[in-house]
């Protein structure tokens, strides 16, 4: 158990620089996801720490510790890989062992541990298959299983259930939950699925481009995303954005008008953009609902609904070609070819400057 | 029906080609279990029970010194062998997985020795055996058996380790294997179906050799089979029958060693390390 700590930590390949001032404090016991799109170096940070790759500039501590050009071994940390990576030729309980007979471990703790393990994690009759005897969630366990009985101080997890089919994934996520529970331990966590980062993770850290962009508690990121590449990311449908200018500001108000929605007093007594600053509107698809007559407004054609049951997308051109996306909830969804005029109430708006900082109105 | 007439036509193809490459081998033993009247007198035709004989066979197993040629042969071969699986294993792995100063221009020089035929080196060869006071020693055909074999080996074990997921070795890594454990332990059991190849690439042309033993060895005790067997033809007479016999028996240790391998060839030994 420990905190893991990353000071400005850079990363070059050749010219090409990946990671760019990195900085993350993660406290013991954490589970902190990682998310963001594909190529923005979530695999390279968690290398980073892992000490698979060195870092071009800055510092790593684990706990107290200075880990930074520690090999991977000494660091204490156990990695679980997308891949699995069970070494092929040994069956299960040796791919457990494996890595521990090298610490000069006893074989009976060794044991002791390998049995916990395969307790937690339902593996005791696999114990003595080889990989390919296994499906890919049991792999997956034992990738885990392996990973737990180094008993590490940080356990690092590159995008675990990716390879798994839908349902094995909620269950394997579940697990996870669990098993973080259980241990206690502090664990960094990759992912593309939203829903695992939103279910799993304390506080998710959300990079883009080599950047941190956003670091906070699920709910704080789809509340109160800090720009508007988080307000776009986080959040499935994405965010509807609207392009909007500021027409007057009063005191306790100020008024917003674009081309997508009728022109609405926002209550506001401190809001930084001057009076004919450009600015960006974000309304999440569930938020779109029946419109109130001061409030945020728009009218559109709906062009196309997808209907999940429970739920049903309606794709809306609005005004300006603007293209929405509003979540319906129920049975009672428009068809295509109604208009529909859609309103949101003025704490689900999320208003962002040009620079695509969010502006703080209050 | 166009994909039958191109499937029989490759059949047709490679059926003649197995044919000559097998008939002469064929033919060389067919007439090592016959008498010398009938070898002349139908090369051809398969020893029949008035044909047969195994005097070829007692006269190759009763030369004195055949059990040493047989043994050279086979301590040469398989040394070679595994010094040139070892090493170039070794430095296969080193010259895709590590990365220094040099290693570009070393991996240029080892592939120079894929296509400059070693045979061109034999008179600086000769000497510097000479120099080192290693010639008519089965050391010295071991050493250039090694230097011959390592190029072709590094070549296609480079292939196949390129080809083992990097994922492997970063998880032996995090678990705190030693590099040459995570070679020894990790790498090389998946490379078996490769160094398999490898090692039927390699002792064929060892075992085969007629240069090296011919000017690296002078003594009866350092002779290969090889050479061994040229005793048998004379300069006047030949004898025929031991001749055939010492070739066929030469054949043997090749073809066992190729049927231990080739189980390997086709074994996919990297099922279920990914996915
Ligand atoms: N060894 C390398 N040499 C050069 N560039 C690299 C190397 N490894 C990664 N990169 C680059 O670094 C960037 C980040 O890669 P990384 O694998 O960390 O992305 P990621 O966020 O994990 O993406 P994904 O979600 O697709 O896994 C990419 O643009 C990639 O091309
Ligand atoms: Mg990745």
């Amino acid at each position: 158990m420990a905190t893991l700590r990353i000071d400005k930590l850079n990363k070059a390949y050749g010219d090409v620089q990946v990671l760019k001032d990195i900085e993350l404090a993660i406290s013991d016991g954490e589970f902190v996801v990682l998310v963001g799109p594909s190529g923005c170096g979530k695999s390279t940070l968690l290398r980073m720490i892992a000490g698979l790759d060195g870092v071009t500039s800055g510092d790593i501590h684990i706990g107290e510790r200075r880990v930074t050009n520690l090999e991977p071994s000494q660091r204490k940390i156990a990695m679980v890989f997308q891949s699995y990576a069970l070494y092929p030729h040994m069956n299960v309980r040796k791919n457990m062992t494996f890595g521990l007979k090298f610490s000069g471990m006893k074989q009976a703790e060794m044991d002791r541990r390998v049995a916990e393990a395969a307790r937690m994690l339902r593996l005791d009759q696999l114990l003595e298959r080889r990989p390919r005897e296994l499906s890919g969630g049991q792999r997956q366990r034992v990738a885990i299983g392996r990973a737990i009985v180094r008993e590490p101080d940080v356990f690092l997890f590159d995008e675990p259930l990716s390879n798994l089919d839908a349902a094995l994934r909620v269950s394997t996520r579940v697990e996870i939950a669990k098993l973080h529970r259980l241990l206690g331990a502090t664990m960094v966590y990759v992912t593309h699925d939203q829903t695992e980062a939103m279910t799993l993770a304390d506080r998710i850290v959300v990079m883009n481009q080599g950047r941190v962009a956003q670091v906070g508690r699920p709910l704080d990121l789809y509340y109160t995303p800090a720009n508007l590449f988080v307000a776009g990311f986080i959040g499935s449908p994405a965010m509807n954005f609207f392009d909007a200018r500021v027409e007057k500001k009063g005191p306790g108000s100020v008024t917003l008008s674009g081309m997508a929605f009728k022109p609405f007093e926002l209550a506001a007594t401190s809001f930084a953009p001057a009076v004919g600053a450009k600015i960006k509107i974000g309304v999440r698809p569930e938020h779109l609902g029946s419109p109130t007559p001061t409030g945020f407004q728009l009218a559109g054609a709906v062009e196309l609904v997808e209907r999940l049951g429970e739920t049903s997308y309606a794709y809306i051109r609005g005004g300006g070609e603007t293209q929405v996306v509003a979540e319906i909830r129920g049975r009672d969804a428009p068809s295509a070819g109604q208009t529909v005029i859609l309103g949101a109430p003025d704490r689900e708006l999320h208003l962002f400057d040009e620079a695509g900082e969010r502006i703080a109105a209050a | 029906m166009r994909s039958k007439i191109s499937a029989f036509g490759v059949h047709a193809v490679l059926t003649a080609y197995t044919f000559l490459a097998v008939a002469p081998i064929l033919l060389v033993v067919m007439n090592s279990f016959k008498s010398r009247a009938a070898i002349f007198g139908a090369p051809v035709a398969p020893p029949s029970a008035a044909t047969f004989s195994l005097i070829g066979y007692n006269k190759a197993l009763g030369a004195a010194h055949v059990g040493w040629l047989f043994f050279n042969s086979i301590v040469v071969t398989l040394v070679s062998m595994g010094f040139v699986l070892l090493l170039g294993a070794m430095a296969a792995w080193a010259l895709t997985e590590y990365k220094f100063r040099g290693s570009t221009l070393l991996a240029l020089f080892l592939s120079i020795g894929v296509m400059v035929p070693i045979r061109l080196g034999s008179i600086a060869i000769l000497t510097m055996m000479r120099n080192a006071h290693l010639n008519d020693t089965l050391i010295a055909l071991i050493l250039v058996y090694v230097a011959q074999g390592l190029p072709l080996s590094i070549f296609i074990l480079s292939e196949f380790v390129e080809q083992i997921p990097k994922d492997l070795r970063d998880a032996a890594r995090c678990d705190g294997v030693p590099e040459t454990r995570i070679f020894f332990e990790v790498i090389a059991p998946l490379l078996r179906p490769a160094i398999a190849t490898v090692a039927v690439f390699t002792i064929v042309p060892i075992w085969n050799d007629l240069w090296f033993p011919l000017i690296l060895t002078s003594s009866d005790t350092t002779h290969t089979i090889t050479l061994g067997v040229q005793q048998f033809l004379g300069q006047y007479v030949t004898d025929w029958n031991a001749v055939l016999a010492a070739l066929s028996l030469a054949i043997v240790p090749v073809v066992v060693i190729y049927v231990i391998f080739s189980r390997q060839l086709i074994r996919g030994v990297t099922a279920g390390a990914v996915k």
